[in-house]
């Protein structure tokens, strides 16, 4: 009897979700990536993460911060994992203002691997001012912030077109089919062979934009190795556990005459 | 508070235990009778214990490192994602629950209003475990508001000027709530503090809940009084203990499946961006165990009227066990108030439902139904059912089978005919 009603509850609901589309119909769903972190047991392609850094470093970072990373975390488990070598040689490209000094006065240094990212801008205003009004997101945790996560940075990435006849975009206002309302203030910075990779691999939009959105996706989670790792050993183990605790438990209850 | 008398075999247990009890109180614990034919509905009160401890546990942790400050709490929280050892595993806990501690809370809900466990004698069990679930409420609130992204601090605006609905005096009040002309650091500050302090009360309620239900006794799935302790019961240990701590891991297994492998599916993706008053995003909704009232809050095209329904929609709850007119608790046996729960059941998925849409066209439509079958269910249709319905006969006993064609009448009642 309770079995049937949840049959028709749970058909009820499933109806009712089904009528979602009727309400976001305006927007494109992003294309859909089989990323390689996607999963129960996913894992980033260390490899992308590195040439999606360089991506990050050499296009994003001119206007985008990164303020709650460190370099250091480039060289820790789970990330790109660069040599400590590598982590420091990135560091100490940056000009990091320190201080203050013993005589009250601010200085610059090489970075260290322990310092936060360097912003580009110096705040929030700084930054919006210089990109006509639009203040370019942080994007240590932007993967995170976007409904459709790493599938919908990638699909803006590659999702610039010219608008359509009717449309009519204002000056530094361009079109994308990914974007909510189709414009955005970023320009489409990526063009086939824009960065050199280290590695040889071809540089083309579709690859930066694979690459740099699984940079991003692991910036937003850096956990997610050890995660995903956990989880596994956590379920095996509450499993077993429960198996355990289910013979016990009809042992136990075989003393009385009632069904558990 | 105990059926029987309980001597510590030691003499310094004795000696203890005369001047306080603990060891009396401990043996009442692991003896107390519970009838034997409890389903695994009935696990969830240890699993919401176990939940309130998870979050006073993992929150404590988190207070250690995270920030009440409007410019750094964002900020602090992902400190504690980031250079906290294992800080991801214990704000995923806490967040995710949250989540696991309201579908629990709504599972014991709904089977309480399945099995009548609301009735007389166990009244007062009820309207703590409803303050319980409101505490609950304005914890989970505040604890939203704290990492300070959007969601948090819209959610905050939206919620807290509900307050200024209040006729002459709701300015004032939201006023002095937010302790800012908006909210603020100062409302931040104090959330921090209410939510840090709210589990506790909730704590105490708990430990009262149990009290006031250890007087009657549990109810049971045929509803029916039952001797105590008798053939139809069994000592709470260890057979209720291994039964629930099955139950629980279940429910662990689940709990650890959001943690570990979509710690972020059940809160929203603007509450990664930083909270800025100045940008309002597109859609404000609240955590997923807040929209069915929020879909009753905007199904009312007035202010204040949409606030009093949404209070109104708890409150009625406080006296439910005054309008459920049945004299059968179990809706085993009552099957036209049973078709009614399921409907209820529906009724209260679907406001949750519309809640997180927009607040027009066909949503708008279907959240007034939702509203206004929500009230009827409580006001009409509780109390005319439970006068009008001819319940199924029930056994006098939970060890015997439900009556099966009349062997001895005498074995049975039909509590219908004493209406």
């Amino acid at each position: 009897m309770i079995k049937s009603k949840i049959k028709l509850l749970v058909l009820s609901f499933l109806l009712l979700i089904s009528l979602r589309p009727l309400q976001s119909a305006e927007m494109v769903d992003p294309i859909k990536v089989n990323w390689s972190f996607k999963g129960l047991t996913g894992t980033f392609d260390r490899a992308s993460l590195q040439r999606g850094f360089q991506v990050y470093k050499e296009v994003c970072a001119s206007c985008h911060s990164m303020q709650y990373l460190s370099y250091r975390n480039l060289g820790e488990p789970g990330g790109p994992e660069f040599s400590e070598q590598e982590v420091k040689a990135i560091a100490a490209s940056f000009e990091i203002e320190d201080g203050p000094d013993s005589q009250g006065e601010m200085f610059t240094r090489p970075g260290k691997p322990s310092d936060k990212f360097k912003s580009p801008y110096p705040n929030v205003q700084a930054a919006t001012a210089a990109n006509g009004g639009a203040y370019p997101p942080d994007m240590s945790v932007l993967v995170k912030a976007r409904k459709g996560g790493a599938n919908y940075i990638y699909s803006v990435l590659v999702g610039y077109e010219d608008p359509p006849s009717g449309v009519t975009l204002d000056e530094g206002v361009y079109y994308n089919k990914y974007m909510a309302g189709n414009k955005i203030k970023m320009p489409n910075n990526l063009m086939d062979g824009l960065v050199e990779y280290a590695d040889g691999t071809e540089s083309t939009v579709d690859q930066m934009a694979k690459d740099v959105t699984t940079f991003l996706a692991w910036a937003a989670e850096p956990e997610l190795e050890e995660r995903h790792k956990t989880g596994v050993k956590v379920i095996i183990y509450l499993v077993l556990l429960t198996i355990l605790v289910y013979l016990s438990m009809k042992k136990i209850w075989s003393r009385v005459d009632s069904e558990v | 508070m105990s059926e029987h008398e309980y001597t510590p075999k030691s003499k310094a247990g004795k000696w203890f235990n005369d001047r306080l009890p603990l060891l009396t109180l401990g043996a009442h614990l692991t003896d107390y009778p519970t009838p034997k034919n409890l389903n695994y509905w009935w696990t969830f009160g240890g699993i919401l214990t176990f939940c309130l401890i998870t979050q006073i546990v993992t929150g404590i942790v988190l207070a250690m490192h995270y920030v009440a400050h409007a410019d750094l709490a964002f900020a602090s929280v992902e400190h504690i994602m980031r250079d906290v050892n294992y800080g991801w595993l214990i704000r995923y806990i806490h967040s995710n629950g949250a989540s696991m501690f309201f579908l629990a809370v709504y599972i014991h809900i709904f089977r309480s209003l399945f099995y009548g466990s609301y009735k007389s004698p166990r009244e007062v069990i009820w309207i703590i475990g409803l303050m319980i679930y409101l505490l609950m409420m304005a914890a989970a609130f505040m604890g939203y508001v704290l990492p300070w992204g959007q969601m948090s601090f819209w959610g905050a605006t939206v919620i807290t000027n509900l307050f200024s609905a209040i006729p002459l005096v709701g300015d004032s009040i939201t006023t002095w709530l937010w302790g800012a002309y908006s909210v603020d650091n100062p409302t931040l500050n104090r959330f921090f503090s209410l939510h840090y302090l709210i589990p506790f009360l909730i704590l105490g309620l708990v430990v009262l809940h149990i009290w006031a239900l250890h007087v009657p006794g549990n109810n049971n799935p045929v509803g029916i009084d039952i001797k105590k302790p008798s053939k139809d019961t069994v000592p709470f240990h260890p057979y209720i203990t291994i039964k629930d701590a099955f139950a629980l891991l279940v429910f662990m297994i689940i709990f650890a499946g959001f943690v570990f492998f979509t710690p972020n599916v059940l809160g929203h993706s603007d509450n990664y961006i930083p909270a800025n008053p100045l940008v309002t995003p597109a859609h404000i909704v609240p955590e997923w165990y807040l929209l069915p009232f929020y879909a009753i809050l905007r199904s009312v095209p007035d202010k204040l009227g949409g606030v009093i329904l949404m209070f109104s929609a708890i409150f009625i709850l406080f006296v439910l066990p005054w309008l459920d007119t049945s004299k059968v608790r179990s809706a085993v046996f009552r099957p036209i108030y049973r078709q009614f729960f399921w409907i209820l059941v529906i009724d209260v998925l679907m406001l949750g439902y519309v809640g997180a849409m927009p607040a027009e066209g066909i949503y708008l439509v279907l959240a007034r139904v939702g509203t206004i079958y929500y009230f009827l269910h409580f006001i009409v249709v509780m109390p005319v059912v439970g006068f009008l319905e001819k319940t199924d006969p029930i056994p006098m006993s939970i060890s015997e089978p439900v009556l099966t064609g009349g062997a001895e009448p005498s074995l049975a009642r039909k509590v219908n005919d004493k209406v």
